[in-house]
């Protein structure tokens, strides 16, 4: 159509202005990606230091302050910085457009503020590590009110930062809403397209109660204003509540993009049509509402009364079935199926054997009588990373290997990408398995120093933190020696819409807006498909 | 069981059989996702570059089955947990009551009988325990794994805990809401006496149980102390700097600058002051963070400690 579509959108315009005043959200999504790629390097750094403090009881490396603050510093800057932009923000962006047939978002210059905002939000908190927070990422009264540190300076950022996610999040639903190709109706839509439609009801619902208290909590640590504060009459458990009202459904803005990336990647590779489609689409609505009713089952030993207790673990098993319909869902989705093990099916399985655990020790969580053991011990920190790197990481990283020749329009040595994930794989079993075990006999988490019966746990699980590097390591590697300068516009016999145009996609994307005639996920024997 | 701390109270046994439960539906649940995972891989591998595959899109039997056994299963964990849950929350009416304190970074307990002590809670066996617990400052958790008991204690309410322990015997107690530097050395131990040995204890003027074995050193039950009672928290014996309270290495004979100008020399009497009146003479540089000791150890441990600081040179 226009001469303007004849350059991808990597070749359209060089230097540092043409990518940070761009509108172009596939230009967006890879900024996303660089920013939030960078913050989790710094925090993985954190971590690994975290662990080498592990190797021995007392002091290894670092003195008490200073764990407390490198914990801090990797809680709050993997969840704000890193995971929930992460996929949302980074794939959400590149790929909304693409899958629905549209040129753009709706609002493409709000999403360049969005990002904007993302890097003033960043940049506060960058400031705020002249005297890094010892908090713990969930900043709980009184302590926060108290530490000497930079706590104001964190939530501002972490406040602003909010703003960006709530503007995405605005910008995703109407442009699911608007954009549409002819012919993509809601039952033809890409499942990932689902998942982000039901993160963004999260961020635009659920932030703004997190931006509220973060403002009473730099009132009451500027002003004295007492809210939290027992001794002004303030309770410092209304804290927890305001708190985990965002921070709960943030978990669901961590995974669904993720799971939404499963949903994609298992059919290409299995060619077969995704397994109950209605089910993924609805379950995921379904995990969306439901996570804004059990944010106190991060309470049970905060002291709120009986009664929620037993309300909020009853609602918590019923967020546990729409989650195990969607494993079953994707494990049936290969039966039957023509399956290739490419890198990024490799995560893509992984997600869902590790997921799976994740959700299954949710269980011992949920239920009251082995939580009070349980809980605010290593069983939830493993139980959480369970979640959040062998879910949302393990999917971004899928979605990594799976859009590559798409967002690059290059290729990647499969067999290195193979042996970087055997090493990942293994070291994030190896870092946390050992760590239900060490809960379960009462190692309590955000611990500087520990009883000498726990090292051999400790040790083991450090160890594992230098495979997992390793293998990052040798994946960044890989990804910036691409074996080929080309890419086919669809390597995989995909279906979805962002594959029937040249890799990597020129800045229009598509010219001609296409019209839908089939599902997404139209594999398989045509006849069959029509009974 | 190796990966389950001992059991030692009536509470205990009811939160093993819920994991218990629950870890059995796990790893068959698990096992079961992962076989079928890895018989798909195998069994449906590419050949050929088009291979024919089904297109199946969904199979109402199989997804009502799989949304309906993992309902069933929910409901019937959800309900052990429940009711052992409300049976540890319901308090037994002959439960004898202790009143628990957190404060950063130690424990202390007030027994009916108007005994205190710090950091090591005495407790009858075979007899329903009620703690009442508050904060003097920001949050802590009480926890006993070999009870399986935790909760948070709170500035400005009450929060309680009901226990029967049923072995007698010396159990760890940890603070599991983060609280801070010391919040790792924040613990403390649970002794579980035989209904005489309480009562021996009760009416004793309290230097029995740690002064058992009476030839042991003045300056090593000093020693001891400083862990029991959590000075080791603030203070170091190795004369690094940057800890919460100085260091105890060269301190006795030191000269001691304090934060309204004035200055002293540190010998026993002043030793004594600090520990009891923390807040009376500031040392110059550290925050008012010392909780006050007066009345919360005995006048030999006092003497202990203090002998024990002079052998830190
Ligand atoms: C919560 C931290 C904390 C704990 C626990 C603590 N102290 Fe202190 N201590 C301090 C601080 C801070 C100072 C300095 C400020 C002051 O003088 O009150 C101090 C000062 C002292 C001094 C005076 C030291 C000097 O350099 O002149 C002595 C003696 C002392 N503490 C003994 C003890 C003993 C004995 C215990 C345990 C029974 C103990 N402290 C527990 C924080 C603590
Ligand atoms: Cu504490
Ligand atoms: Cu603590």
């Amino acid at each position: 159509m226009s001469t303007d579509n004849e350059k991808n959108y990597l070749e359209n315009g060089k230097g540092f202005s043409s990518w940070f005043f761009t509108t172009d959200h596939k230009r967006l999504g890879v900024m996303y990606l660089c920013g939030i790629g960078t913050f989790f390097i710094i925090a993985a750094i954190a971590s690994v230091l975290l662990r080498a403090e592990h190797l021995s009881p007392g002091r290894t490396i670092v003195d008490a302050h200073t764990y407390n603050v490198l914990f801090t510093l990797h809680g709050s800057m993997m969840v704000f910085l890193f995971i929930v932009p992460g996929v949302a923000a980074t794939f959400g962006n590149f790929l909304i457009p693409l899958m629905i047939g549209a040129r753009d978002v709706i609002f493409p210059k709000l999403n360049l503020y969005s990002f904007w905002i993302y890097c003033l939000g960043a940049v506060i908190f960058l400031f705020a590590l002249a005297a890094p927070a010892d908090t713990g990422w969930t900043f709980y009264t009184p302590y926060s009110i108290e530490s000497g540190t930079n706590v104001i300076l964190i939530t501002l950022g972490i406040f602003v930062l909010g703003f960006s996610s709530i503007l995405t999040g605005i910008n995703f639903i109407v442009t699911i809403h608007k954009l549409r190709a002819p012919g993509m109706t809601w039952d033809r839509l890409p499942l990932f397209c689902w998942a982000a439609y039901s993160t963004s009801i999260l961020q635009v619902l659920a932030t703004p109660v997190v931006a509220i208290t973060l403002v009473l909590l730099i009132g009451e640590r500027y002003w004295g204003l007492g809210f939290f504060d027992p001794a002004k009459g303030g309770d410092p458990v209304l804290f927890q509540h305001f708190f985990w009202f965002y921070s709960h459904p943030a978990v669901y803005i961590m995974i669904l993009p993720a799971m939404g990336i499963i949903s994609e990647i298992i059919p290409v590779f299995s060619r077969k049509p995704i397994f109950g489609y209605k089910s993924i689409a609805y379950s995921s609505l379904a995990i969306a509402l439901i996570s804004f009713l059990v944010w106190g089952h991060h309470m049970f030993t905060s002291g709120q009364s009986k009664l929620i207790n037993i309300i909020f673990s009853a609602i918590t098993f019923a967020v546990a079935i729409p989650t195990a319909i969607k494993v079953f869902n994707w494990l049936w989705t290969m039966y039957k199926g023509s399956i290739e093990l490419s890198a990024a099916m490799l995560y893509a399985l992984a997600f869902i054997f590790l997921f799976t655990i994740g959700g299954l020790t949710g269980l011992h969580l949920g239920a009251l009588a082995s939580t009070i053991h349980l809980h605010d011990t290593y069983f939830v920190v493993a139980h959480m990373h369970y979640v959040m790197i062998g879910g949302t990481l393990f999917g971004l990283f899928a979605a990594l290997h799976f859009w590559y020749p798409k967002m690059w329009g290059k290729m990647f040595d499969e067999f290195r990408a193979k042996i970087a994930f055997v090493f990942i794989f293994i070291g994030f079993n190896v870092t946390f398995f050992p760590q239900f075990i060490m809960g379960t006999l009462g190692m309590p988490r955000r611990y500087y120093n520990y009883d000498p019966e726990f090292t051999i746990f400790h040790q083991i699980s450090t160890a594992g933190t230098w495979l997992m590097a390793l293998g990052f390591i040798f994946m960044l590697y890989n990804f910036f020696r691409p074996i080929s300068k080309t890419a086919e516009a669809n390597p995989y016999k995909s279906k979805s819409l962002e594959w029937s145009i040249p890799s990597p996609p020129p800045t229009l994307n598509f010219d001609e807006i296409p019209t839908v005639t089939e599902s997404t996920y139209a594999y398989g024997n045509k006849i069959e498909r029509e009974t | 069981m190796t990966w389950l701390p001992p059991s030692a109270s009536t509470f205990a046994p009811n939160v093993d059989f819920v994991l218990m439960l629950i870890t059995v539906i796990s790893v068959i649940s698990c096992v079961l996702i992962s076989f079928l995972l890895i018989y798909f891989v195998i069994k449906y591998r590419r050949k050929t570059d088009d291979d024919p595959t089904p297109a199946i899109t969904h199979d109402s039997f199989l997804e009502t089955l799989w949304t309906i056994i993992p309902t069933i299963l929910c409901i019937v964990i959800f309900l052990y947990g429940y009711v052992y849950y409300d049976e540890y929350t319901t308090t037994p009416k002959n439960a004898y009551e202790i009143n628990v304190t957190g404060q950063s970074w130690i424990w202390t307990f007030d027994y009916s009988n108007g005994k205190k002590t710090l950091n090591e809670l005495y407790v009858p066996i075979n007899q329903p325990i009620r703690l009442v617990m508050q904060s003097k400052d920001v949050l802590h958790s009480f926890f006993v794994p070999a009870f399986r008991v935790k909760q948070d204690v709170v500035g400005g309410r009450y929060t309680f805990i009901n226990f029967t322990a049923t072995q007698e015997g010396v159990f760890k107690i940890y603070c599991t809401e983060y609280c801070g530097t010391g919040h790792s050395d924040m613990g403390g131990k649970v002794h579980v006496l035989s209904k005489d040995k309480y009562a021996a204890w009760q009416s004793d003027s309290g230097s029995k149980i740690v002064n058992a074995s009476a030839d042991i050193p003045l300056d090593q039950v000093g020693a001891e102390l400083r862990n029991s009672k959590g000075c080791v928290v603030c203070h170091n014996i190795d004369g690094a700097a940057g800890g919460t309270g100085p260091t105890w290495k060269g301190l006795f004979g030191k000269k001691r600058n304090f934060e309204d100008g004035s200055s002293t020399i540190a010998d026993e009497n002043y030793l004594r002051e600090s520990i009891e009146y923390p807040t009376e003479k500031m040392v110059k540089g550290y925050q008012p963070l010392m909780p006050a000791y007066k009345g919360l150890l005995a006048d030999y441990e006092i003497t202990a400690i203090i002998e024990y600081i002079k052998t830190l040179k």
